[in-house]
């Protein structure tokens, strides 16, 4: 096989598998849109929120360490202690399912009904402030992530598509955790809307308010409920691009990754933010590849997939999975 | 003139009807400078068919609303079961065994007729997530009881033929009766029913009379309805409510309402004074 061929199939496998992050971040957003039709725009600052608070925990930082040691005049930073990763992960799935009731409690409630703008609006409110609330609560310099992912080149791969081939792919091995744990998240989310009493609420309240709360549904519970699940992809997503590259504040932009997604897969559609994702990751890899290292200098990542997502809504509005709508006139 | 004791009382076609279940005591409604409702007071007995009827505008949708707990009167109170109502949200409403259909309809469109109707099994569901999550006891024993009883009322109301046919793409005539089985699945000591019949041929009508007869009868299930259709009003009710305006007009049997001189003039449009 010609080397150009063997390059770009590898490149095309990295593509995807950056896809799976992007999916991630757009399926935090689709969740919450679909249920309650806010687009959170915190969900980046979510994940960034998450991953911090893992790395807190684990290396058993003292929050608001900062704050605490300028008023009492103390000097404590640590607890001295380390957690488990499994144990500090579960914590933190406890602190994101209060951030959702908070989020629920103090702001959601008191603006049921308002315009869409005005939800929006909202959710940039509390992107700055949750972005702040970290920064004071588990301070700003970049952290170190590691809750045990297998990192590196994978050995394998690199060996069979060199026997194969004769050349060696590489491919991470993080990139492929990723891959199996997005997989399964994604998985579990589906058999929990589809099997469970919660899961068939949050499908009813996603589809019609007025008959959910007709058959006796707290769309209230529901909210919290979906701003809980978007909050444990957040810390999926947020503990994968973590560990790629550490924690620190650029994380909460991956959120800017996740709106050409959402524009491919649309808004409302779960398999939408899911293929969207993986046809950017893929697409902004091969034509950096292909187009963009020969001919344009490179560096094309930052703004093909916009160009790519502008490109599909001329064609395709209502997204990949979105059906078509035609005005009632 | 009916006999209406605190014990009830005996219909025509000696039906038993039971004591008070739902009394509406002296409800107002407005929105900003419209009163919708103006001082109304009326009750609903155990087992009996009560419709209201008006006008287009009358207040009778707001009425079903404020039962349900979708509109909060500024005046008036509510009494259930011989208690008086604290202010509730419309799934708490909902909780108490109280089951609606909407005007509009109100169906989840993106799902199937089997899953629209499970949902009215909600309020039924007791298993916790932790059950759920291991597929486990009383999770699996619970869906079978609720498949169950949902395919009993698919049978019920001869809709078999489109249990898995998404709600978006039945006809007009269909989506409502899906939208009774749903309010059905529930199991509802009282059925709110909003117009449930508007915009059905002939033959639905009969149909949708005849289930609604028939839930009535065979499950004892209390229900209200709000009907255009004065034939079957008559045919169907006990008891007929009239709004006009906002204001209660008449109330009675069909009989009685249909002699009453304030409503012949509000259906033959004699001006207000
Ligand atoms: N949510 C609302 N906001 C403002 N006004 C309302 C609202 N709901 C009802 N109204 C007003 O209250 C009055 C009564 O309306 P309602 O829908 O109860 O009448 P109706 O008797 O059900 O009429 P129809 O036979 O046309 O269904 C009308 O003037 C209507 O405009
Ligand atoms: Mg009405």
């Amino acid at each position: 096989m010609p080397d150009q061929l063997l390059f770009a199939m590898e490149v095309t496998l990295n593509g995807l598998m950056a896809g799976v992050m992007y999916a991630l971040v757009a399926l935090g957003f689709v969740l919450i849109f679909k249920a309650s039709g806010i687009f959170n725009y915190a969900q980046g600052v979510m994940a960034l929120f998450a991953a911090m608070t893992l790395v807190g925990i684990q290396k058993g930082q003292v929050p608001f360490a900062h704050l605490i040691n300028a008023v009492f005049g103390t000097n404590i930073h640590y607890f001295g202690w380390e957690l488990p990763a499994v144990l500090a992960i579960l914590l933190t799935v406890v602190v994101m399912i209060g951030f959702a009731w908070l989020v629920n409690k103090l702001v959601l409630r008191h603006l049921v009904n308002q315009e869409p703008i005005i939800l929006f609006m909202a959710t940039i409110g509390l992107a700055y402030f949750l972005e702040g609330v970290a920064d004071l609560m588990w301070g700003a310099e970049i952290k170190k992530l590691d809750v045990g992912l297998p990192q590196g080149l994978n050995a394998a791969i690199d060996e069979a598509t060199f026997n194969l081939f004769g050349y060696g792919f590489f491919i991470d091995n993080l990139d492929i955790a990723a891959t199996i744990i997005a997989a399964v998240l994604v998985a579990g989310l589906v058999i929990f809307s589809q099997y469970t009493k919660q899961g068939r609420a949050l499908r009813a309240v996603a589809d019609d308010h007025q008959a959910a709360l007709s058959v006796g549904i707290s769309l209230n519970f529901i909210w919290v409920l979906v701003w809980a699940i978007a909050g444990f992809v957040a810390l999926v997503a947020g503990i994968m691009w973590g560990a790629k590259s550490g924690v620190q504040f650029s994380l909460s932009l991956i959120a800017l990754k996740a709106l050409p997604v959402l524009m491919l897969g649309g808004f409302t559609s779960i398999p939408g933010a899911i293929v969207g994702g993986l046809i950017i990751g893929m697409g902004e890899q091969l034509f950096e590849f292909l187009i963009g290292q020969p001919f344009l200098g490179g560096a094309t990542q930052n703004w093909f997939a916009y160009v790519l997502a502008l490109v599909f809504l001329v064609f395709r509005p209502q997204g990949l999975f979105g059906e078509k709508i035609i005005e009632r006139v | 003139m009916l006999d209406l004791s605190p014990e009830g009382y005996v219909t025509e076609d000696g039906r038993k009807i039971g004591g008070v279940l739902m009394e509406m005591k002296n409800i107002t409604l407005r929105f900003g400078g419209v009163t919708a409702i103006k001082d109304i007071s009326f009750d609903i007995r155990e087992g009996e068919i009560r419709a209201i009827i008006g006008p287009n505008g009358a207040g009778k949708s707001s009425m079903l609303n404020v039962i349900s707990g979708f509109y909060v009167p500024q005046e008036g109170e509510v009494w259930f079961k011989g208690a008086r109502r604290a202010q509730m949200k419309p799934y708490q409403v909902a909780r108490q065994g109280i089951a609606r259909t909407f005007q509009n309809i109100a169906l989840f469109e993106g799902m199937s007729v089997l899953d629209n109707i499970m949902t009215g099994r909600l309020t039924h569901m007791k298993a916790n997530i932790f059950d759920q999550a291991v597929w486990w006891g009383r999770a699996q024993v619970e869906e079978t009881e609720n498949r169950e009883k949902v395919e009993r009322i698919i049978d019920f109301l001869e809709i078999q033929n489109i249990r898995k046919t998404p709600v978006g793409r039945l006809p007009y005539g269909l989506k409502k009766r899906v939208e009774l089985a749903r309010a059905l699945a529930a199991e509802p000591m009282l059925l709110l029913l909003d117009e449930p019949m508007a915009g059905m041929n002939v033959e639905e009508k009969e149909d949708m009379s005849r289930f609604i007869l028939d839930v009535n009868d065979e499950f004892g299930t209390t229900i209200a309805l709000i009907e255009h259709d004065m034939g079957v009003v008559m045919d169907l009710s006990d008891r007929v409510v009239v709004m006009d305006y906002g204001k209660k007009i008449g109330d009675g049997t069909p009989d009685e309402v249909r002699a009453n001189q304030d409503v012949i003039d509000a259906y033959l449009g004699v001006a207000h004074d």
